[in-house]
């Protein structure tokens, strides 16, 4: 009936296209997200307890044999460095990101964008330019230390690059633009009422921002501290790159085993565990700021 | 703070930021082949040559057309689920919603390999169909965080009144909400479609050997045989890069744009 009305009616018509539309646009998304994010983690889930087959990819099975590999010395020291260099990498960070928000944001509105379309082209540097630039500015032969010697602050050039502060310093440099971006929406909306009321009661410029204005912004640093550690651990060249194999990351190690290696099933239970223990970072570190934030 | 302090520290911090741009965009004019920075000499050889070797023509098209086709699908995913959430704030959209966002909150190294098993058991591996739709599932947080953004700027006494006028659900999308949102919308767009650009880890597990998109190829060129190109493509792709963040604020304006995310990133 209605379909015969359809066809009589322009308007009618119209709307059972709109509502064909609507269905396709209520079914579409769900379907995408499950076939393309849901069933490769479960795939992964699934290929992490199968056999490895050397030329090829997996053959299914149940082999919990990957899973025991992660707990050796050499595995469980490589995680428990990524993460220490993670919070290292993330904790300064933040630590230069917030301050920078915060001043950043008291620049005029022109200053402001400028600084910020540079933020975000830097923030969508690739990693391998990155590696590649820090590798030649800490190098020997044509990096920073020549300008040092120049300026007579050193007596001979060094190479900074591969080594851990190389790594580190990288990671600083790739999660800076998310954190200053994370910070930036937060800090804008910092009532300016509150400093110059701290202000006129006598606060130090330096004390309003240490003892007012850090505690307000304590769920946005958390949330940049959070997004620069998964950034940082999730982070495949920059410590292939710029480290000795001592810096490699569990990241690296994954990579390694998934291409070079060709054992993806060790891949995936690697990157399972990695994913777990981030997620339980994550939840860990939430769920204190929140309780900090009730009392 | 004094004048001065504060923008030495800001200064100082920019510096930091622009420090390999400064050696990428010296090794790009540098007459030698060989590494050498500071720069010797002048020259545009290697902006010439990028665009004369199909060897550095074909990654930049690959990459270029990836990151067209990837930018949309993150988009039509992710502007359903935003629209739905914004207009019933149900569980479910919400549940979508935070599913969406999973791609930000996992390691890129997780999401790598999650794909190269999912590509590698249907036999999809390598081909560049793969490394599209990995890209548009891994970039969907971008569009759906600008449209939600979008969506609640709306004042909601605009879509009340044309209710009130007789305007159904359709109308008043297609009249009053997408005009609305149209900034949002490009600015989503613009940063999946920069991020695709950019983006290693996932297209080098998914198809890494056979589809040679930007980054792999400046990858494999530091790697087998060094070349200069590889920093010419680098400044062209951050120009772009800039470009298009510049016609963002053109279009709309970034910094709304960049502070009104703080009901989402800071809530999530």
């Amino acid at each position: 009936m209605s379909t015969n009305l359809a066809k009589l009616v322009p308007a009618a018509r119209a709307e059972q296209f709109t509502g064909k539309l609507r269905l396709l646009s209520t079914l579409y998304p769900p379907v995408m997200l499950g076939v393309f994010l849901l069933i490769p983690l479960c795939i992964t889930l699934v290929v992490s307890v199968s056999q490895r087959v050397p030329a090829g990819f997996y053959s299914p099975g149940f082999d919990l044999s990957h899973y025991l590999r992660f707990f050796t010395p050499l595995f469980l020291r490589q995680t428990a460095f990524s993460f220490v260099l993670a919070a290292i990498a993330a904790s300064c960070c933040v630590g230069i990101a917030f301050p920078f928000t915060y001043l950043l944001t008291q620049l005029s509105q022109t200053a402001q964008v400028l600084i910020l379309i540079f933020i975000l082209s830097v923030l969508s540097l690739s990693e391998v330019i990155i590696s590649f630039s820090w590798s030649v500015l800490l190098s020997e032969s044509a990096g920073l230390s020549n300008l040092l010697v120049f300026l007579k602050i050193l007596p001979q050039a060094v190479a900074w690059a591969p080594g851990l502060a190389a790594v580190l310093l990288a990671l600083i440099y790739r999660t800076l633009p998310f954190a200053v971006l994370v910070f930036y929406p937060a800090v804008t909306r910092l009532n300016p009422e509150v400093s110059e009321a701290a202000q006129t009661l006598g606060a130090s410029p330096v004390r309003t921002f240490f003892d007012i204005i850090l505690p307000m912004q304590r769920r946005a640093i958390v949330t940049a501290f959070l997004f620069a550690f998964i950034f940082a651990i999730g982070s495949y060249l920059i410590p292939q790159m710029l480290g000795s194999p001592q810096h490699w990351t569990i990241s690296v190690s994954i990579t390694d085993q998934a291409i070079q290696q060709s054992n993806l099933p060790f891949a995936a239970a690697l990157s399972l565990m990695l994913m777990l223990l981030t997620l339980g970072l994550v939840w860990l570190i939430s769920s204190i700021s929140d309780r900090g934030t009730e009392r | 703070m004094s004048y001065w302090l504060r923008n030495g520290l800001i200064g100082s911090v920019l510096l930091f930021l622009a420090a390999p741009l400064l050696v990428v965009g010296g090794v790009s004019i540098n007459s030698t082949k060989s590494l050498i920075f500071p720069p010797r000499g002048f020259s545009l050889q290697w902006y010439s040559e990028l665009f004369t070797r199909s060897e550095w023509l074909m990654p930049m098209a690959n990459s270029l057309g990836i990151a067209c086709i990837a930018a949309a699908i993150a988009s039509s995913i992710a502007i359903p689920i935003a629209y739905s959430l914004w207009r019933t704030g149900k569980r479910y959209p919400q549940f979508l919603f935070y599913l969406g966002l999973a791609p930000a909150v996992l390691p890129p190294v997780v999401i790598a390999i999650s794909f190269l098993g999912f590509w590698a058991s249907i036999g999809a591996y390598g081909s560049i169909y793969a490394t599209i739709l990995s890209h548009a599932i891994l970039l969907i947080p971008f569009p759906l965080v600008t449209s939600l953004l979008g969506l609640r700027s709306i004042q909601s006494s605009i879509v009340e009144a044309s209710r009130t006028l007789g305007a159904n659900e359709s109308a008043i999308f297609a009249t009053i909400v997408l005009p609305l949102i149209q900034p949002y919308l490009i600015a989503g767009y613009a940063f999946a479609f920069v991020f695709s650009l950019n983006e290693y880890i996932v297209s080098f597990m998914v198809s890494g050997f056979t589809v040679e998109t930007l980054p792999i190829k400046i990858f494999n060129s530091l790697h087998y045989g060094y070349t200069p190109v590889m920093a010419c493509v680098t400044i062209l792709f951050i120009a772009l890069a800039a470009l298009l963040f510049a016609l963002v604020n053109h279009f709309g304006s970034l910094l709304q744009l960049l502070s009104g995310s703080a009901g989402t990133s800071t809530k999530s």
